[in-house]
Formats: C-alpha cells, structure tokens, sequence
C-alpha cells in the first residue's frame, strides 16, 4: 500500500504552483505548531491548583493586540500577491498557443483539434506547445479539470471560458470534470496524452484516434455550413444595404445601433447566430434569422473558425472568402495579434488536413 | 458578574411561586409546549428538531462514507450518490448548522445574560420554529418522492432545467428555513437593542451576546438574498422563464453570484456562533476574562461585515475576470485577520488562569486545534492561484468540514455540555463526556485529514467513482474508518444527556462555578420569566479570579493531606 502524497507535476504553472502550495504548507504548520504550543503549555502550567506564577496577570494589551493584527496581515498580504502574479501570468495568453476547442455534454468531453481531428473523452497535445482550449458547454455547467497541470476552469453553457497550460512532461494524465453536472458526473472523465513533438505530428498524420478520421477541417466544415445555410446571400464580401461583411471581422471593433461599440471575439459572434436581435451593428435592421435552435455549439464553431479564417483584427486571411475592402480603406498586415498566429496556424492546419485527404 | 436584585414584587403585583416552578414544569400538556412564547421552552423544541435533522444529515453522510471504500461503489447508484450527498449537505447546512446554535443556545441564553425575561418578540420567536419546522417538513417530503440530486449547491441550470426530481419542493423548504432564521436574527438584534437590563452596558455584555449580535445581522442582511434567488430557480423551472439558463436567454453564473452572496455570509452563521460559545467556554474554564474582550468583540463585527465582500472567491474559475478574482481575493486574505485574532486572543486566555479540564473545556480546546486548522487551510483556497486546482475537490471539502463540523459542532457540543445543566437541572456523566470529547476529536481528524491529500492529489467532489485512480482508495479507506469513529463520538451524548435526564445529579445553580447573570442569578433550570426579580447589572463581566481558585484548591489539597497525615498518625 502506498500513500501518494502529490499529483504528477507536468506542467510548466504546475512547478510554479507547488512552490507556493507548499510555502503555504510551511506556513500552516509553523502557525499550527505555535498555536498548539500556546494551548498545551498554557493549559499544563495553568493547571487548576498548580503552583505557577499567577501574579500581575493582564486581560489585555494593545501593543500584542498589534502585533497579532499586524503579523497575520503581512504574511498575508505576501501569500497574495504571490499567488495573484502566478495566476495572472498562467491566464494571460501566451503567443504560440495551439488552440483546441473543447465542447462539453453531459457525460463526455468533446475536443476538437482545428484541422477537425475529433477526439471523446481523450485529448492529444504535443509537449512544450502551449495550449489554449476554448470551451462552452452544451447543457449544465462542467468544469475542465487538469489536476496534472494545476489547471482548471468552468465549462460554461451560453458563453466561451478558455485554459491555458504548457504541458512539460510526456505521459498520459487525468482529465476530470469540477463541477456537479448530474447522474453520471464522476464519469465524464478521460485522459490527456502529451506526445513528443514527432509523436504528435504522426498522431496527425495518422488521422488522429482510430474512430473518426478527420477529413475536412473547422474552416472547411465552417464554410460548408455557410453556403449550406445561405450566410452569403446577405454577408457578401463587402458591406451591403441589407447586411454588413464578415471578411476580417473577427476581432474588430464593433458599432452597434445604440453607439456603444463591441469587440467582435468568439462570444460576440456566437451571440450574432444564435440570437442577432441582441446587438444589431450600426446602420442595419433587425432581419437576421436566428438560429439559437438549429445550430449544435459544434456547428457555431466551425462557423466561427470560417470566420476567423478570413483574417481578423486588421489582417487578411487565407480563407476562400474574398478579401474585404471596408469603407474604402486599405487593409493593414503588418501588425500580427496573437489570434492571428493562431489563424496563421489554423489555416496550416486547414492544408495539412487537405494533404491528408489527397 | 455582580448584579443586585431589585424587589418590585410589591410594585409588580409579582409574587414568589409556591412551590417554586421552573420553566419545564411549569405546565405540562403538549399544548403548553407547542403554544408556549417562552424563549427556553423554543430552545428546548429547537434542540429536538436539529437534533432529529442532524440524526438524518448523518445517516446520509454514512452511506457516502461507506460507498466510497470502493473505487466502483457498491452499494448505491450513481443517481442515488447524488441524492445522497444533496440530502447531506441541504439538511445539515439548512437544517442544522445555521440554526442550531443562534436557535438551541441562543434563544435560551441570549435573554437570561442580557438580564431580560424574554426575547424581544416571543410570538415572533415561537413562529421561526414553525416556519423552520415547514421547511424541514417539505426537503422531509421532497426526500421521500426520491430526494433531489442538484447538491446543496443548487448551481442552474441543472437545477433549474435538467435535473428530474422534486427540486422546487427542496427550495421551498430552504425557502422557509430562511424566513425562520431571519426572524431569529431579528429577535436576536431587537433584544440586544433594547431588552437589556439596567447596567448592562454594550462592553459589560458577554461575548457570547456580541456573537450571537453579529449573527443576527449577517441573518438579515444575507438571508432574503438567497430567498429571493431560490425563488427565482423555482420560477425558472416551474414556468421556464430564463433568469439564469442560456437556453432561455438567462445567465448560469449570476445565480452563482446571488448564491454565495449569501452562502459565504452564511459560513458566519455558522461560525460566529460558534466562536461566541468557546469565547465564554474558555473564559470560565481558564477562570480569567477573555483576553483582548474588545478586539474579540470587535472581529465578530469585523467579520460580519468583510463576510458579504468575499463571494466572489467561490468564482475564481467560473469565468470572472482576472481583475475581479484579485480583487476578493485580497479581501479573503483579509477576513483571515479577524479569525486569527479570535484564535490568539482565546489561547492568550488561559495565560495565568486556572484552567479546569472539564467536558466543556476539553470541547473548547478541540474546537481550536480544528478550527486552526480549518481556518489555516482556507488559505489556499483564498490565495486564488492555488485555488484554482484545488476548488471543486476534496481539499474544499476537508477545508469546510474543519471550519463547519470542527468549529460549529464541537462550539455546539461544548455549549451544550457547559449549559446542560442549566437547562435541564441535571449533571452527566463526565466520564463519559470528557471520553465523547476525544473520540469526536480524534475521530474527526481521522475522516477529515485524508480529504485534504486526496483534494491535492484531485479527486473532485461528489464523483461517486474514481476507478481511474485506484490509488486514492487508501485515503478514502482511512477517512470511511474515522467517521465510523466519528459516529461514534457524536451518537455517545445522545445516551448520556438523555440519562443524565432520569438520573443525572441535582445541578444546582452553578456548578460550574461560572460568571454570568446566568449562572449567579437564575435557577437551573430557571424560572418562566428567567429571574425572580429584575436584576440591576453593577459589575463587570468575566470577573473571574483565577488565583484564588487554584488557591482554593492547593487549600483543600493542604487540608486532605493534613487529614490523611491526622490519620497515619
């Protein structure tokens, strides 16, 4: 029988995280060792009826009132900000992440890798690559959590939460569910495999899992949606009467009817398809379609990742949609935001998954 | 504490009863308990109702505890897990802790140490037990169609939309709880306010009235919070109107912020009570005043009012930003200080006392050791980096069992041991009270410690299964075998209080030598109305002596020893 006394360490935030679990340990001792201290000495040499000193004795003083304020708070304060500079850094965006997308359902894990490689319950992810999973769920709130990684975050139905983690280690770790989603909760559980980077890139290669091979990828799977459902007859690739374009829309700035402006990410365009009668851009009419009923959250990805693929912030894509010319103006590329490095990997994976099906 | 006895019994028209009657003899039909307006008698209908909810909270725990020995289960479905752990946490937070205290000790000691005959709205308080008993009886009626499977939590939407079971039923119940605990709290306040004797000013109170004070605001100023949004679960299940579910144009999380708004306030429900009782235990007991009486008075307020800035750390992960999760949790870190202050400022008490080991003390002393932990361990949960792997399993927890099982329960036990006598008239055994004492304390930490390495290594909370991780069955195996301890410990009063009723010895009015108008003005167990005349308060409180108790008793010890010397000769 033997008695683990720590989770595996496979993250870079985890080694980070242990050494502040573990001065916070440190701390709890000496405090507890103290206290314990105080109550057994006090109450041996205080003993009914023995002989100790009970002489000038005080009930209270300020100066140790003080002290006992003052010591606990610095201490404190210390542990705080240690622990707020960690958590900062470990949900601040890194600039070469790979993002997955990560749908959970009562009971399973759904991961999608963006050349549309599916994966249940499993996720693969090459070493040393920091990841991002963009998650939503589709029903009751669920929590990804990674207890390799230290890393946890709320699935949440209606809205997309993200987790970023740098795996360090190669090895297969539990993936668990955090928050009580109903009957079958301590089965929505699967497991993460970190490959080495060639394992990865042959994980792949081989179409992923044994179950489904991927043959189209989230832009191409998006794209098909978009002429399926007939997006383009309104969203041409420039503005219209009836309909703004989407062409590089996705995080820009946005103009509503009412002047407020909106950045347009991943929640806002979600928002857009399922209910567009919410935040209608400035200068057009409320006569959008919603498709809150007839989207899967799996659909309204792809549709996303479509719409990202057709460049973001000021800069163009590679998508097939044509280039937008916005008012006129000339589009900027010299700037490259992280999300675009993401797109720039998106659209690699989109002809790597090509390649696969030739 | 001294205090004169005026006689009005002219002016008043009082006369002495003769024979002299005390409140549990006074009448003894079923319709004088049921009807009755007095504080004690409420006390006495309080202690049998939480004792009977505890009873069930425990059973529920039990079948989780032994479920658990096996990675696969085997005894329940996982549907029935659920209903099992719901059932636990709904009643024993709901039904047990936040009323147990301000309602056994609080409604019978609040009035007396204030020196009045009665709270400051007895049909009010008769009323809280009713409404109490209403809520208890719809979760009792919501667990016989099946019981509800949402947590204690009640997080939307799956309660709101997708569990299938008597949900709205549960939140009515807790509906009604609610409404009885805020008219405790409002009785507690009104009372404080303006029931107190002549002379009783704010700083001659007993801690425990500061205690049970702060309690009673935290009860109506948080208490309609959770009220108000139970009742919006319910509509959104019943109607399908979207408040919080998405697929009704809701949002999922604001129900979080509404819950804890309350559910954090509500942890010092729990716990200032608590405090209030180990702050008189260890006073009497160490035969000094509480050390630093003010800074002890104060942080009950302290931590009242910092206790409604803190939910937010129960959301660090559930999609708040980053911004936000800082924020409360530098004002977690903040609530600590007044807690530790408490816990010095108790040790600091025994400093040059006279420290009796009696059942009472040997509770207080226990509730320390667990409440240090307790409180030690919420600070990784309020450091939001280590929260973050941490929230959401058995490290929270241990954590809360420390704080809520570790700190209210063992206050309680010890309140109820110290007070025993008063209230009934009747000594126990304290053999068996001191022995109960350590076997709930060891017992504990046997089921409890475990949690917090099993948390760390990620076992989240309510999985029924862990079959892929076989390597934390040792753990559960250890905390399964506490509790078998540890229900042992708590079913052992039960036996001996119940005894101590028929044949228990004749306590008289302080056996426990204790200050407090209490102890030194009222019978035990007292008369109706508390005192047989109104008292005028002109001491402090506390005045204990501790150097002349212990040198009472090296004198009685001299005295035998010359007797026994007499004697040889």
């Amino acid at each position: 029988m033997n008695f683990p006394l720590m989770p595996p360490q496979a993250s870079e935030h985890a080694v980070a995280y242990d050494a502040l679990f573990w001065t916070i340990t440190a701390l709890t001792v000496i405090f507890t060792l103290i206290v314990g201290v105080m109550i057994y000495g006090f109450a041996v040499k205080y003993k009914r009826g023995s002989s100790a000193d009970r002489r000038n004795a005080q009930s209270h003083n300020e100066k140790l009132e003080v002290l006992l304020l003052v010591v606990p708070t610095v201490l404190g304060l210390a542990i705080f900000a240690w622990s707020a500079v960690n958590f900062t850094s470990v949900r601040t965006p890194k600039k070469d992440e790979m993002e997955l997308f990560v749908i959970g359902k009562r009971w399973m894990w759904h991961v999608q890798h963006m050349n549309g490689i599916r994966e249940n319950n499993e996720m693969h992810v090459p070493v040393g690559q920091p990841i991002r999973l963009t998650m939503i769920s589709q029903d009751v709130i669920h929590a990804m959590y990674l207890p390799a990684f230290r890393a946890q975050y709320h699935v949440v139905p209606g809205r997309y939460t993200s987790l970023h983690f740098t795996p360090t280690k190669p090895g297969t770790y539990k993936l668990l569910c955090g928050i009580h989603c109903g009957t079958q909760h301590s089965e929505m559980v699967g497991f993460v495999h970190v490959l080495s980077q060639q394992d990865f890139d042959e994980w792949l290669e081989s179409g992923g899992n044994r179950y489904t091979k991927a043959d189209r990828s989230m832009e191409q799977v998006g794209a098909d949606l978009w002429k399926e459902k007939g997006c383009g007859n309104c969203h041409q690739g420039t503005d219209n009467n009836r309909a703004p374009s989407l062409n590089g829309i996705f995080n820009t700035q946005r103009t509503m009817t009412d002047g407020s402006t909106v950045l347009a990410n991943e929640d806002y365009l979600r928002e857009s398809i399922l209910r567009p009668w919410d935040r209608i851009s400035a200068g057009y009419e409320n006569t959008m379609q919603a498709y809150a009923n007839s989207l899967s959250e799996e659909q309204v990805l792809s549709l996303i990742a479509y719409i990202k693929s057709t460049g973001s912030g000021a800069t163009p894509g590679q998508g097939e949609y044509e280039q937008p010319v916005r008012d006129g103006r000339a589009l900027d590329s010299s700037s490259k935001s992280t999300i675009d490095i993401a797109n720039d990997r998106a659209s690699a994976g989109a002809s790597q998954a090509k390649e696969l099906t030739n | 504490m001294s205090a004169t006895v005026v006689d009005k019994t002219q002016e008043e028209g009082l006369h002495e009863p003769h024979p002299k009657k005390n409140y549990l003899t006074a009448d003894h039909t079923i319709k004088s308990w049921l009807l009755t307006v007095d504080h004690k008698r409420i006390a006495v209908l309080y202690l049998i109702s939480t004792t009977f909810f505890f009873f069930l909270g425990s059973i529920a725990a039990a079948f989780i505890r032994a479920e658990l020995t096996n990675p696969m289960g085997t005894l329940l479905t996982s549907e029935t897990y659920n209903k099992m752990f719901s059932a636990h946490g709904i009643i024993m937070v709901f039904f047990f802790l936040v009323a147990v205290i301000p309602g056994v000790l609080g409604n019978f000691l609040l009035p007396i140490m204030v020196g009045a005959r009665d709270l400051a709205f007895p049909r009010l308080n008769l009323l809280s037990w009713y409404v109490f008993m209403a809520g208890g009886t719809c979760f009792v009626i919501a667990l016989m169609m099946g019981g509800v499977d949402a947590g204690w939590t009640f997080y939307t939407p799956l309660s709101s939309l997708y569990s299938n079971t008597p949900i709205t039923l549960a939140l009515v119940g807790v509906f009604f709880a609610g409404f009885a605990s805020i008219f405790t709290g409002l009785n507690f306040i009104a009372t404080v306010h303006k029931m107190r004797a002549p002379g009783m000013t704010w700083f001659r109170m007993p801690l425990f009235v500061w205690g049970q004070y702060a309690t009673g605001v935290i009860m109506i100023l948080g208490t309609p919070v959770i009220a108000i949004t139970l009742l919006m679960v319910a509509i959104e299940r019943m109607f399908k109107i979207g408040i919080f579910s998405p697929e009704l144009g809701g949002d999922p999380v604001l129900f979080q912020h509404l819950f804890w708004f309350y559910s954090h306030p509500a942890v010092y429900i729990m716990l200032l009570p608590g405090m209030a009782v180990i702050s008189e235990l260890m006073a009497c007991f160490s035969r000094r005043p509480v050390f630093g009486y003010k800074f002890v008075a104060f942080s009950s307020i302290g931590i009242a009012a910092l206790s409604f800035l803190v939910w937010g750390h129960h959301m660090f992960v559930s999609s708040q930003s980053v911004l936000q999760g800082i924020v409360f949790s530098l004002i977690s870190f903040l609530v600590a200080v007044p807690s530790a202050i408490k816990v010095f400022n108790w040790a600091l008490t025994m400093w040059k006392g006279s420290v009796h080991f009696t059942t009472p003390m040997i509770y207080a002393l226990g509730f320390l050791g667990l409440f240090v932990v307790g409180g030690l361990t919420g600070l990784y949960l309020a450091a939001i980096d280590t929260d973050v792997h941490l929230t959401g399993t058995y490290f929270v927890v241990a954590h809360f069992h420390y704080v809520m099982v570790g700190g209210t329960i063992m206050a309680f036990l010890g309140g109820l041991h110290f007070w025993w006598p008063k209230m009934f008239g009747r000594m126990y055994s304290e053999f068996w009270g001191k022995l109960s004492a350590i076997i709930v304390f060891v017992g504990f930490n046997f089921t409890f410690f475990p949690q917090f390495i099993l948390g760390y290594l990620g076992m989240p909370r309510r999985y029924h299964y862990y079959y892929f991780a076989p390597e934390w069955q040792v753990y559960h195996v250890l905390s399964s075998a506490g509790s078998t301890v540890l229900g042992i410990g708590f079913l052992m009063p039960a036996f001996y209080l119940t005894a101590s009723l028929i044949n228990g010895k004749r306590a008289g009015r302080n056996p426990w030598g204790a200050k407090g108008l209490e102890w030194e003005h009222a019978d035990s167990p007292p008369v109706t109305l508390n005192f047989d005349k109104p008292v005028v308060v002109t001491g402090p409180v506390y005045d204990y002596d501790a150097e002349k108790d212990s040198e009472m008793i090296r004198a009685g010890q001299r005295l035998v020893d010359m007797v026994k010397g007499e004697e040889e000769k």
